[in-house]
């Protein structure tokens, strides 16, 4: 009897050490997800030490009545971006309306090679060009959906995707209406169009908008006063892909017809 | 046919939602819908699903142990996973799976251990050597088998069944969650979509339970419980209706309204997902079952007693193909189409790749082994039923 109370005794002691043991590590200071506001005090862009976040809203204009349909928008992206054969990161369409409202639209390789002729027997009564990619939505269903937070949005309005993060898991692929993101099959992890973040925070226009040879691709801040993308979106009549979705997107079209989604 | 132009947004040329994940709601399915049966008995106190109290309540553990497979199979980044629980971003509903499903395995597996306690520590006391050891392992210390302890059991199982049914229920209403509240793709964007998944649930989980029970009976040389079929057709048959009619509801209400995304529905049904749909789901796994539950339920006292295990395990087994074809006709017929909803692209899994057929049949055969091997350490079927705590409680109490 007396043996089985120290047994009980030890049995306390021991169980007070182990609850002891488990609040200590409990209350260890292990690293703490990072709640969205306070995303301004993650640290800045490398490449450029003057520059700052804050100072930036970026936007973009495609004018569609400008496009060619050169596809070189498309290879630039390719060749800047690492982006993998039969995927993409921005993409051209092609349209074909008839008098009968019929509509053809293609988009061979994304357009990265340009286009063929037109199918024959085909009256094309209107026809152009639209240039696709991520809208960089301020409601965005993508970084909604991701259940890890490897997609965020960054001060200056830009959807990025940290492959550090990533699970793969494709969810945010799905929750994309305008297709703009895909796995990549040698990271395996969820990639899109980053505005050439790489770019922009050193100054310089995105790959696309810098090989267009029209200027039917437009980068701006419109934190800056005499923009001429903020001048555009204050005076021109603009329309976004799928407002109906009400994804708020980053990225105004100029000429965009009703049989665009 | 609706004149569509064949163009594809040129990244949906790929399918990113493979077959494991048409593996991943039908497996959790049969997990809900196995433990409402049993809580139908616990907490319903429904006694002609008696026989299958204990089997009900292996299965949803056998089928939830293997719950996470194909989408670990999926993942990018498998290694990442527990990034879900780690560093949860709760905009997301997919964040909250670790949360669900962990909670519901720990009720299921505590629930499995309160059920099966006396028989644990009988089989300890009952036995030598190594067996005596790994029993003696499973009460986990605790050996009071008194009739007192063993109501008291019976009322923590009640509980658990209980708070069971709404788990359970969360846990696959929230997969059809997953697919309804994604806006961008109008085949899943629907309120519905968690409430046909529940039903569904329900229905491959009595469906399994029919044909495995009626199985394990004759591995077993014993005999087919009559009330207990006849019971489990009834709800089946319930089950199904409810659940065929809301499949059918969702389809006429997007028929009816004529919406843009009618365009590309009406091809998908009529061409792209005939055969899975119309012949496989539709006709082969709804009306030809109904039609034999209907025979079973209706006509149940002309029955011959072999007339209605068959019937009924015919019609549980088409169920059963037709509730994975619902799966598939969610979950593929969803990324058939594109975006654009101009175009469609198609699927069709390698037996041998990463996410293929063989890897589902895999995943697939794994919780039958489980469930197998369980019920050998911890017989479902007991002839006696001395240990059955309704049993107990009534001779407590009496």
């Amino acid at each position: 009897m007396e043996c089985k109370k120290m047994e009980r005794r030890d049995f306390i002691k021991k169980g007070c050490e182990l609850a002891a043991a488990t609040l200590f590590v409990g209350l260890l200071p292990f690293k703490k997800a990072i709640p969205a506001e306070e995303t301004t005090k993650l640290p800045r862009p490398k490449g450029n030490e003057n520059y700052n976040w804050e100072e930036h809203l970026y936007a973009y204009v495609i004018d569609t009545t400008k496009c060619i349909g050169c596809g070189m928008c498309v290879e630039a992206c390719r060749k800047e971006n690492n982006v993998p054969e039969g995927f993409f990161r921005t993409w051209v369409e092609r349209y074909e309306v008839s008098e009968r409202g019929e509509v053809e639209v293609d988009s061979p390789k994304g357009g990265q090679e340009s286009f063929g002729p037109i199918l024959p027997g085909f009256n094309v009564s209107k026809g152009y060009f639209v240039p696709k990619m991520c809208n960089h939505c301020s409601n965005t269903p993508c970084i909604q959906v991701c259940p890890v937070g490897a997609s965020y949005k960054t001060e200056e309005g830009v959807v990025l995707v940290d492959d550090k993060r990533c699970i793969g898991c494709g969810y945010c692929v799905q929750a994309c209406p305008y297709g703009s993101r895909f796995i990549n099959p040698i990271t395996k992890t969820a990639e899109k169009c980053t505005w050439c973040y790489h770019r922009i925070t050193k100054g310089l226009p995105p790959a696309c908008v810098q090989a267009c040879p029209v200027g039917a691709r437009m980068f701006g801040d419109v934190k800056k006063e005499e923009d001429p993308v903020r001048k555009i979106i204050a005076t021109e009549r603009l329309a976004v892909l799928q407002p109906e979705k009400l994804t708020k997107p980053s990225c105004f079209y100029l000429g965009l017809d009703k049989e665009v989604r | 046919m609706i004149a569509v132009a064949q163009y594809l947004f040129p990244n949906d040329l790929h399918i990113h939602w493979s077959l494991m994940i048409v593996m991943y709601p039908y497996i959790t399915g049969f997990v809900a819908g196995a433990f409402v049966v049993s809580s139908l008995y616990h907490v319903f106190n429904m006694q002609q699903l008696k026989p299958l109290g204990r089997f009900s309540l292996l299965t949803s553990f056998a089928f939830l142990c293997v719950a996470t497979l194909p989408l670990l199979n999926h993942l990018g980044h498998p290694e990442r996973a527990m990034n879900i629980m780690i560093t949860p971003h709760f905009s997301s509903a997919m964040a909250g799976f670790g949360i669900i499903f962990n909670f519901y395995f720990l009720l299921v597996l505590f629930e499995v251990w309160l059920l099966y306690r006396n028989d644990i520590i009988e089989m300890a006391n009952g036995s030598t050597g190594i067996k005596k050891f790994f029993y003696k392992i499973l009460t986990l210390g605790v050996d009071d088998n008194s009739p007192e302890a063993l109501q008291r059991d019976h009322k923590i199982i009640v509980f658990l069944a209980a708070v069971g049914i709404p788990s359970a229920c969360f846990l696959h209403g929230y997969v059809g969650f997953l697919f309804g509240a994604i806006k961008a793709n109008p085949w899943w964007s629907t309120p519905l979509m968690p409430i046909i998944f529940l039903f569904s649930a329900m229905v491959s989980g009595i469906a399994l339970l029919i044909v495995l029970y009626q199985i394990a009976m004759k591995m077993g040389g014993k005999e087919i419980d009559q009330p207990c079929i006849t019971k489990m057709s009834q709800l089946l048959w319930l089950f199904m209706t409810v659940t065929v009619s809301l499949e059918l509801l969702e389809i006429i209400t997007l028929a009816y309204e004529q919406s843009e995304s009618w365009e590309v529905i009406h091809p998908l049904l009529t061409h792209q997902l005939a055969f899975s749909f119309i012949s496989v789901q539709m006709i082969l796994g709804s009306l030809i079952p109904f039609i034999l539950l209907m025979v079973t339920v209706l006509l149940d006292r002309y029955l011959h007693e072999k007339v209605r295990n068959t019937l009924a395990f015919v019609a549980s087994f088409l169920l059963l193909i037709q509730v994975f074809a619902m799966r598939w006709n969610v979950v593929i017929g969803g990324q058939i189409f594109s975006k654009s909803l101009r175009g469609f692209r198609d699927y069709h899994p390698q037996f041998l790749e990463k996410e293929g057929i063989g890897a589902a049949i895999l995943i697939f055969i794994l919780p039958f082994i489980i469930l197998f091997v369980l019920n050998r350490v911890l017989p479902a079927f007991s002839n006696t039923n001395r240990d059955d705590p309704n049993h107990i409680e009534k001779t407590v109490v009496g």
